[in-house]
Parts: C-alpha cells; sequence; structure tokens
C-alpha cells in the first residue's frame, strides 16, 4: 500500500479549494487501500456504525501494528485511508504521539465530512488508539 | 385559512438557514420535524412567565403552570379525539409510551398466548414486543409485507387466534412510509382475537393528518412531540379508560400515589398513576402549542400537497437511471427510500449534505425490515408539510452530483 504521508495528504487537501475535489481526492485515497475478502470480515472485527459498516484486522510484529481496514461505503473508505495514512506500519509509540484531531482539523475534516456521525471512524480511531496503549 | 407554503415556510426560522454555504433542504423530517415560531414562543413564555412545579405548590405560579399543563392534555385528548382527558398520558416519547404498555403486558402474557407484530415496525415497537415475549414465555409472530412495502393483510389475519393476546402495528413505516389501513387491521382483530388488545404505534402517523382512536377503535396509540413540529423530550400514550384503569404501574415515586406508609403505597388515579415524578411540563404546553398550531391548518391542502412531494419524487425518480425505489405500495406517505445502484447509502448521504440537503441514510433502526428487503439500508428523504415541489427537485439535482462523484 503506497498511501501518501499525512503531510503530503495536508499539502494535497490544501491545495484542492472545492469540496468537490477534495471528496474526489478521499475517495481516490480509498481506493488505494487494498481489498478485504468478505471471509475476512469477521463479525467481531466489524465496527459497527448506524450508517455504514467498517472492519479492522490489527496484527502486530515487535513494536509494530499493522491494520487492514474495510468499508462498503466509498466516502468512508477514503476516511479510513486517511486513518491509515497516520497510524499503519507506526509503532505503538508513534501511534499514541500522533495527533490525530491535530491532523483532522488540519485537512478541515470536522466541517466537511463530520466524522462524529455514525460512520465508524471515530470508533476505528479510538480502537486504534487503545491497542496501541496496551502495546506499550 | 388556505394553504400558502411561503407563509407556512415562513414561520419555520431554521429553514432559513445556510448549510456548508447553500440554502438548506431539510428532508429529515421523519426523524425530526422543524419547529414553528410558535412552539417556540411557547416554550420561551412558559419559562418566562409560570414556570413552576404543578399540582403541588400552594401558590399563584404553580397554579397557572398546572392550568397550562392540564389544558395541554386537553389538547391532546382533543386532537386524538379520545373519550376522556384521563386517557392521555404524558411521556418522553413514542418509546416510552410503548415501553408502558410491553412493560404491562409481560406481566399479563402466559405460556401459550401470542403477540402480532409486523415485518414494518421500527425497533421501538419491536424489541419492546420481544422482549415482554420473552419475559412471560409468550410466542411472538410477525405479519409479513408484500414486496412493494405493504402489509399482507391476508397473512396478517391468518396469523389472529384465539391464542393472540396483543396487537402493535405502525400507523405508518418510517423507512418506507406504508400506511396500514389500522382502522380495518383493528376490526379484523376483534373479529378473530376478541381478546387481544392494539397498539397502534403514531410516531410516523400524527403528522399527516387526522388521527382519531375511536374510529381506529384501537386500545393504545403512542406518538411523540418532535415529530409533530413540538419540542423533543414528550410525547403521549393514549390508552381506553378501561384498560388503563388498572395498567400495571411501571415507574413509581411522587405524583402517583393515593397514600404512602413506610411500608405500602396505594396509586392514584389515572393519569396520574402512570405519571411518576416531576413530568416535562414546558414540553407538554410546547406539544400543545404544536398540536394547535398544526390543527388550525386546512387538512385536506396539507395532505393533498404531501401527496404532491411524493408524487413529484417518485416521477423524477422514475426518469433518473440507476435508481432503485424501496417501497411503493399504494398507499404510502411522507417517505421517499431508495438506493443508487452499486453506491451505498451512506456515500450518497455525504454528497447531499454537503450540497445542503439533508437526508438519513442507514437502516433506519429498522434492522429486521432491511433484511427482509435484502438491502443493508437505503437513503431515505422525508417530506413534511413545509418542503416544497422545488426542494424535490433540489434532491434529484443533488443525486445526479452523488451519482457522478461515486460512479
Amino acid at each position: 500500500m503506497n498511501l501518501p504521508s499525512v503531510q503530503e495528504i495536508i499539502d494535497d487537501i490544501e491545495f484542492l479549494d472545492d469540496w468537490e475535489s477534495r471528496y474526489q481526492y478521499i475517495i481516490d485515497l480509498g481506493k488505494q487501500l487494498p481489498e478485504m475478502p468478505e471471509a475476512d470480515r469477521l463479525p467481531e472485527l466489524k465496527v459497527k456504525g448506524c450508517q455504514s459498516d467498517v472492519w479492522l484486522i490489527t496484527q502486530t510484529e515487535g513494536d509494530t501494528l499493522h491494520f487492514r481496514v474495510y468499508s462498503d461505503a466509498m466516502i468512508v473508505k477514503g476516511l479510513l485511508a486517511l486513518v491509515m495514512a497516520a497510524y499503519n506500519h507506526k509503532t505503538a509509540a508513534e501511534i499514541t504521539a500522533f495527533d490525530i484531531e491535530g491532523f483532522f482539523q488540519a485537512i478541515d475534516l470536522e466541517k466537511h465530512l463530520s466524522p462524529t456521525r455514525g460512520n465508524g471512524l471515530k470508533a476505528i480511531v479510538a480502537k486504534i488508539q487503545t491497542t496501541a496503549a496496551h502495546a506499550l | 385559512m388556505s394553504f400558502d407554503i411561503a407563509a407556512i415556510r415562513a414561520q419555520f426560522p431554521i429553514l432559513s438557514r445556510q448549510v456548508h454555504g447553500k440554502p438548506l433542504v431539510y428532508l429529515d423530517n421523519a426523524a425530526t420535524t422543524q419547529k414553528p415560531q410558535a412552539v417556540i414562543d411557547a416554550l420561551v413564555r412558559f419559562y418566562s412567565e409560570c414556570n413552576s412545579n404543578v399540582h403541588r405548590g400552594a401558590h399563584y405560579l404553580s397554579d397557572e403552570a398546572t392550568r397550562r399543563y392540564e389544558h395541554a392534555r386537553d389538547v391532546v385528548a382533543n386532537f386524538l379525539n379520545a373519550n376522556r382527558r384521563e386517557e392521555v398520558i404524558w411521556t418522553s416519547g413514542t418509546t416510552e409510551g410503548i415501553n408502558i404498555v410491553a412493560k404491562g403486558m409481560a406481566e399479563r402474557l402466559q405460556a401459550n398466548d401470542e403477540v402480532l407484530v409486523t415485518e414494518l415496525e421500527h425497533h421501538a415497537n419491536l424489541v419492546t414486543w420481544q422482549q415482554a415475549c420473552k419475559k412471560a414465555g409468550a410466542t411472538l409472530k410477525v405479519a409479513p409485507i408484500l414486496n412493494n412495502g405493504a402489509l399482507d393483510q391476508a397473512a396478517f389475519a391468518a396469523l389472529l387466534s384465539s391464542q393472540t393476546a396483543f396487537v402493535a402495528m405502525p400507523h405508518v413505516s418510517n423507512a418506507l412510509g406504508t400506511v396500514n389501513p389500522v382502522q380495518a387491521l383493528t376490526r379484523t382483530v376483534r373479529e378473530k382475537s376478541p381478546r387481544a388488545l392494539v397498539l397502534v404505534d403514531g410516531a410516523q402517523g400524527v403528522a399527516h393528518g387526522d388521527v382519531n382512536v375511536q374510529s381506529i377503535d384501537c386500545d393504545f396509540y403512542a406518538f411523540s412531540g418532535h415529530k409533530l413540529f413540538g419540542p423533543t423530550g414528550v410525547g403521549a400514550l393514549w390508552g381506553r379508560y378501561s384498560v388503563l384503569e388498572d395498567w400495571p404501574v411501571w415507574l413509581t415515586g411522587g405524583e402517583m400515589i393515593a397514600s404512602v406508609s413506610y411500608q405500602d403505597a396505594t396509586w392514584g388515579a389515572l393519569p396520574n398513576r402512570l405519571e411518576a415524578g416531576t413530568p416535562n411540563i414546558a414540553g407538554a404546553v410546547g406539544m400543545a402549542a404544536a398540536i394547535e398550531w398544526f390543527s388550525a391548518l386546512p387538512l385536506v391542502e396539507v395532505k393533498q400537497h404531501e401527496a404532491q412531494l411524493i408524487e413529484r419524487a417518485v416521477a423524477l425518480g422514475e426518469e433518473f437511471d440507476g435508481l432503485t425505489l424501496v417501497g411503493n405500495a399504494p398507499e404510502k406517505i411522507g417517505v421517499y427510500s431508495f438506493n443508487l445502484n452499486g453506491i451505498h447509502p451512506a456515500d450518497v448521504g455525504f454528497i447531499l449534505d454537503r450540497q445542503g440537503i439533508a437526508i438519513r441514510t442507514g437502516d433506519h433502526c429498522a434492522q429486521p425490515l432491511m433484511k427482509r428487503l435484502g438491502v443493508p439500508g437505503t437513503a431515505r428523504a422525508s417530506f413534511s408539510i413545509y418542503n416544497t415541489i422545488d426542494e424535490v427537485e433540489q434532491l434529484f439535482i443533488g443525486l445526479r452530483k452523488a451519482k457522478e462523484m461515486l460512479s
């Protein structure tokens, strides 16, 4: 998976001046996430949102945490890609130190994509942070 | 009074605001309706002029608050054409109303009894009955729908028997807009299951027209104030006096007792026996203001207007390539549920929101119904009396954009 870095995303989004191109950018990021086969989408790995379901699979390798995520909604998948850009293949210490709220604010996500709405994004972030805190 | 849409819209301050820099197109009325100035003023007036506790103060303000609060009960009773004002129990909303009935039934159901609900149920009128049946060891039966989202009335009738102790059904489906013929269905219940009690879940029914509990002939009718242009956190349960009179007490405390000793208590008379504690006084007053406001509108024209909104949506949907209507029962009001083929409803909601258009997406708190229809969820536009044909057209312009971006 070759997602851009957090800083690259912030720069890219800043460069885009209307909501449509920002959404399109986030949708395209989501398309870069690897597919999660249906067989891997186990009910116990599902993070329930009222509007769409998301899945999170965690794998630990030494200090490093690897994640796989899935949503069948394109924009949610794009939002998950943002979370992956921030957290995937990072150490537990890096994850707990990262200011995700600051990242969301820098790309104006709170205002434009209302991540608080039952789309599972907040729940995924909380789950990753908890996993990382336990791994410290 | 004639029906003047511009004059009606002008009474709803929120409708003139913008969202994401675009004029708000509010099409989430099945979730909650907006409030006219008359309701907002009633709440402000109550708190500014006569806030006080009811039924117990030895002073002027308490008397005045009690008068306004009890007047509100009269307004609800008249609105539903109740026989007696004591038949109206204040609740926090539809869910609480149904819970009062379901918890009471849980005490009365026998192991061989059956409770009948429909496949249209939202969770408030399903989980309540499923849990009551579990507690009592009774059986829950579910009357099926046809593929168009209308209730299968023959199957409904076939599921009724002398074992049926209770029937719960929605007046209008929140997810599909299907209007149930509640009067005819209740008549069928009376014929086939004379001992059964009937509850109509009026959450989506009240805001679309004339509810007459006597002509429906049900035993309970539950609804919320906030879906009827009133405040949130208040609703009413209407119950037939002879049924409510000895209904199991669900909440104990102040207000609902006749006498209390340290070891025992006796219950007061209706309506107080089912209303423990300080009620939502301002909410009740606000809800009555909403009912008075709504009742002053010309109902025939209101209904015509709402029918036109749905008709326009259906017509535009038919022309829209790749749109699947979910639920096209012949009798349908207020709700236009759909999917864009191959596109997740949550994505549709995101793109519409960005254009100032508010809809709901997801399972609509009716997961079994979504499963029955074979969809993970839908996008739902729901209309109220203040929506315009232009807003329906805006929805479809928004949908074209969504399709373009998401395909």
